[in-house]
C-alpha cells in the first residue's frame, strides 16, 4: 500500500467511514422533510412554526429541503466519495487480478483456508492427465507450471465478479447524472435553454389547442414547437361512483396539419417530440353541450347552454332546459331535464351525461345527449436524462447480483511423487460465500480420487 | 367457499405454528417443530389459496385486479411472503428454529388484517392512478424486500437472544436449540443481501412507474423518501461488513433497527405523514 504518499483530502474521500458517513447523514436529514410539509407558501411556515422558526426554516431551505443547497451538496460529496474511493480501488482489484496463481510458493498452499489432499497411485505423469482432464470436465480451465518438487496446477473463475461491487457504485452516479440531465434548474440556470427539460402544465379546455405550457414553479413560457388539441374530456365511474377512467382525446398538429390522434389517460402518457403529456387533473365547466336530433328528420342541432335557462330550438319545434343537477363538486352526476313541443304536458327526467334519452312527443321522437364541458389538465414534461436513470437503475440490479451472489473462486492442484504414485495437494478460496465453494472444492476433490 | 374463510383459516394456522416454534424453542421437542413447519406450510398453502380465489372473486364482481391494492390486501401479502422467505431460509439452511422468531411476524400480520379497524376486507375497484402493469411488479418486489428485512429482524433477536446467554447455558437452557452465533450471523448477512436485492427492484419498478403515471421518477413524496431512508440503512449495514468488518451482534442490532425504519416506511407514512401513496 502506498497510503502514506497520499494527500490527505484523497485518502479522506477515498475512505469508506465517510461513505458510511454520508450514508447516516442523507438517511438522517431526510427525515426532516417527511416531518416538515414541503413547498408550502412562507406564511405556511410561520402561521404553523412561529415566526423566529418559520426564519431558521427559510435560512436552512428546510421548506424545499431536497433542493436546498446542503442536501445537494451531501449527494455531490457522496458522489464524489463514491468516485475517489472507486478510482482507487479499482487498480488494487486489477492489480490482485493480474498476478498470477502459478508464482504462488507451494509451500503457502498448506496456509489456504479451503485444504484437501488426494493420494494417487498412479505415477506424476498419469497424475497430470488426470487432474487436467478433472478439472476441465468441472469447467475449470487450468494452467500448470513445474516447481522444484512437482508440479502445480492453477485454475480461477469470476474474476470478474470483484467488479460488481463498482458496477453498483457506477450505476448511481450514472442516476445522479441522469437526474441532472433531466433537471430543469440545470437547464435553465446553466444550460441557459429552458426547453432543454422542463415539467409544466397545461389547462386546456375541450376544443381548444395549445402551443405552449407554463412550467411549474417559475411559471416560464415554453414553445412546444407544435400545438396540442383536447378533443373532449370524458371521466367514466365505476357503479359506486368511483372514478375508473380520466381520458382527454387529443390531436397533435404539426405546422397546422394533425399529424397524430390520440388518447391520454393516467399511466398511459402521450410522448411527441421528446415532450411527454400526461392526464393530471381536470376542470369541469357549469356549461353543457346539447346534441338533439328528430327522429325520422335530417333536423339536428347542438348547442352549449346553461343550468336553468330556456333555449328553443325553432326548427325542431320544441324548447328545453336544465331545471335541476345532481352534482359532485363540480362535476354534474346527472341532470334534470325539461323538455316541450308545447303540446300537452312538458317532459320531464333525470338523464346522465353522455347518455342518449328518447323522448315521445305527440310532434314526434326526439334524441337528446347532453355532457358537461371540461378541460384537461396535462402535465408536460421533458427530461432528456430518464434513460440515463432507467439505464443505471438496470445496471444497478446487474451489479447488486454480481456483488452478492458470484464470487471469484481460485483452485490450486500441486502435484508431487510419493511413495504410493502421487499426493495432490488441493487449496482454494473464494472472495464470498466460502460455504458454497467448499461444497464445490469437496466434489472435486471426490472426482480426483479413484 | 370464499377466500375471507381461507384468511382465517391461514391466520389460525400461522398462530398454532407460532405456538408449536415456541413450543419447539421452550422444550426442543423434535415433533412440535415438525408440526410447526408442516402448519406454516399447510398454512401457506390455504393463504396461496386465498390470494388466488380473491383475485378470481374479484373478476367475478366485474373488477378484475390483483389482490394487492389497499392495506388490507398488502397485509395480507406481507404475511404471505414473510412466510414464504421464512420456508424458503428453512429449507435451504435446515434452521426450523428461526421459526420461532419469524412467525409470529406473519401470524400478527394476519390478525392485524383481520381484526383492526382501520382494515376494509373489501374488494373495490381501482382508481386511475393505480391501473398499471408496473403495480403487480412493484408490490411483489416490494414486500419480498420487506419479508426479507423482517426474518433478518427476527434473526437478529435469535442472535442477540443466544449471545446473552453465553456459554453459561450450554446446551441446556432455551438458547441451547439455537444454531450457532456464526450461522446467525451468516444468515442474517445472507437475508439482508436477499432483501435488499428485491427492495432496490421495488423502489426501481416504483419510480419507473410514477414516471408512466405523473412525469416524474422521483418526488421526494414520504413514502419515497422513507424507502431511500430505508435503502441507505441497509446499504450502511452492507458497508459496514464488507469493509469494516462489522459482525455479530452489531449487525444483528442494525437488523433490529432496519425492522422499526421498515415498519414506519410501510405503515406510519401512511398513517402519520400524507403523501401520494394512501394504499400499503
Amino acid at each position: 500500500m502506498t497510503t502514506t504518499t497520499k494527500h490527505p483530502i484523497i485518502s479522506l474521500f477515498a475512505s469508506v467511514q465517510l461513505a458510511l458517513f454520508l450514508l447516516f447523514l442523507l438517511a438522517s436529514t431526510s427525515i426532516i422533510g417527511t416531518l416538515i410539509p414541503q413547498n408550502n407558501q412562507p406564511a405556511y411556515y410561520v402561521e404553523r412554526y412561529g415566526h423566529k422558526a418559520a426564519q431558521l426554516l427559510q435560512v436552512l431551505d428546510i421548506p424545499d429541503m431536497y433542493n436546498s443547497w446542503w442536501f445537494l451538496g451531501l449527494l455531490a460529496l457522496f458522489a464524489l466519495n463514491l468516485v475517489v474511493c472507486s478510482a482507487e480501488r479499482i487498480p488494487q482489484v486489477i492489480r490482485s487480478l493480474r498476478r498470477d496463481g502459478l508464482e504462488v510458493l507451494p509451500e503457502q498452499l498448506t496456509k489456504f483456508p479451503i485444504r484437501g489432499e488426494v493420494i494417487l497411485p498412479d505415477a506424476p505423469a498419469a497424475a497430470w492427465e488426470r487432474v487436467d482432464s478433472v478439472l476441465k470436465n468441472k469447467g475449470w480451465a487450468p494452467r500448470h507450471v513445474d516447481k522444484q518438487d512437482g508440479r502445480l496446477f492453477f485454475a480461477e473463475r469470476g474474476g470478474w465478479t470483484r467488479f460488481g461491487v463498482y458496477v453498483v457504485h457506477c450505476s448511481i452516479l450514472i442516476i445522479l447524472a441522469g437526474a441532472l440531465a433531466g433537471s430543469s434548474s440545470v437547464a435553465r440556470r446553466i444550460l441557459n435553454n429552458p426547453g432543454f427539460a422542463f415539467k409544466g402544465s397545461i389547462m386546456l379546455p375541450e376544443g381548444e389547442s395549445t402551443d405552449h405550457i407554463l412550467t411549474f414553479k417559475t411559471g416560464e413560457r415554453i414553445d412546444l414547437g407544435f400545438a396540442l388539441r383536447c378533443d373532449s374530456f370524458t371521466i367514466e365511474y365505476y357503479a359506486n361512483g368511483m372514478p375508473k377512467t380520466y381520458r382527454s382525446e387529443v390531436t397533435i398538429l404539426d405546422n397546422g396539419q394533425p399529424v397524430q390522434e390520440t388518447a391520454i389517460e393516467v399511466n398511459q402518457p402521450l410522448t411527441y417530440k421528446g415532450v411527454t403529456f400526461y392526464q393530471s387533473s381536470y376542470q369541469p365547466y357549469q356549461q353543457y353541450r346539447v346534441s338533439l336530433q328528430k327522429r325520422g328528420t335530417a333536423l339536428t342541432t347542438a348547442t352549449l347552454i346553461q343550468a336553468a335557462k330556456q333555449v328553443d330550438w325553432p326548427e325542431g319545434g320544441i324548447s328545453y332546459g336544465i331545471i335541476n343537477r345532481e352534482t359532485q363538486g363540480e362535476v354534474t352526476r346527472r341532470l334534470k331535464i325539461w323538455l316541450t313541443d308545447n303540446q300537452g304536458e312538458p317532459s320531464v327526467f333525470w338523464l346522465h351525461p353522455n347518455q342518449e334519452a328518447v323522448i315521445e312527443r305527440p310532434s314526434g321522437t326526439y334524441l337528446l345527449t347532453i355532457r358537461q364541458m371540461y378541460a384537461t389538465g396535462l402535465q408536460a414534461t421533458r427530461d432528456p436524462g430518464v434513460w440515463l436513470v432507467y439505464g443505471g437503475c438496470l445496471l444497478m440490479l446487474i451489479g447488486l447480483s454480481i456483488a452478492f451472489f458470484l464470487s471469484h473462486r481460485r483452485l490450486f492442484v500441486f502435484v508431487t511423487p510419493s511413495e504410493q504414485g502421487s499426493r495432490l495437494l488441493l487449496a482454494g478460496d473464494a472472495n464470498k460465500n466460502k460455504g458454497g465453494f467448499e461444497k464445490t472444492f469437496e466434489e472435486l476433490r471426490k472426482a480426483l480420487e479413484i | 367457499m370464499d377466500s375471507s374463510l381461507l384468511f382465517g383459516i391461514t391466520m389460525l394456522a400461522y398462530l398454532l405454528a407460532t405456538a408449536c416454534y415456541l413450543g419447539l424453542l421452550l422444550f426442543k421437542g423434535k415433533g412440535i417443530g415438525r408440526l410447526g413447519m408442516l402448519l406454516a406450510a399447510a398454512g401457506a398453502a390455504v393463504h396461496t389459496a386465498a390470494l388466488g380465489l380473491r383475485w378470481y372473486e374479484s373478476y367475478q364482481i366485474g373488477i378484475g385486479r390483483a389482490p394487492l391494492t389497499n392495506m388490507y390486501e398488502s397485509l395480507v401479502f406481507f404475511a404471505w411472503c414473510i412466510t414464504l422467505v421464512y420456508l424458503a431460509l428453512e429449507f435451504r439452511f435446515k434452521v426450523r428454529i428461526v421459526g420461532a422468531f419469524v412467525m409470529p411476524f406473519a401470524a400478527v400480520a394476519m390478525a392485524y388484517a383481520s381484526f383492526s379497524d382501520r382494515m376494509d376486507s373489501q374488494i373495490s375497484p381501482l382508481i386511475p392512478a393505480l391501473q398499471s402493469n408496473w403495480l403487480i411488479a412493484h408490490v411483489v418486489t416490494c414486500f419480498i424486500g420487506y419479508a426479507a428485512f423482517i426474518v433478518a429482524t427476527g434473526l437478529g433477536v435469535m442472535y442477540l437472544l443466544k449471545e446473552s446467554a453465553g456459554d453459561r447455558e450450554g446446551t441446556h437452557g432455551i438458547t441451547g436449540s439455537l444454531p450457532e452465533l456464526k450461522v446467525i450471523d451468516d444468515l442474517i448477512h445472507r437475508t439482508i443481501i436477499f432483501g435488499f436485492l428485491w427492495f432496490s427492484g421495488g423502489i426501481i419498478t416504483g419510480a419507473v412507474w410514477a414516471n408512466e403515471a405523473w412525469g416524474t421518477y422521483w418526488s421526494w413524496d414520504p413514502k419515497e423518501t422513507w424507502s431511500i431512508i430505508t435503502w441507505f440503512l441497509y446499504a450502511l449495514i452492507l458497508h459496514a461488513r464488507f469493509t469494516r468488518g462489522w459482525r455479530g451482534r452489531r449487525i444483528a442490532w442494525l437488523a433490529i433497527l432496519g425492522f422499526f425504519v421498515v415498519l414506519f416506511t410501510y405503515f406510519g407514512v401512511n398513517y402519520l405523514l400524507s403523501g401520494l401513496h394512501s394504499d400499503g
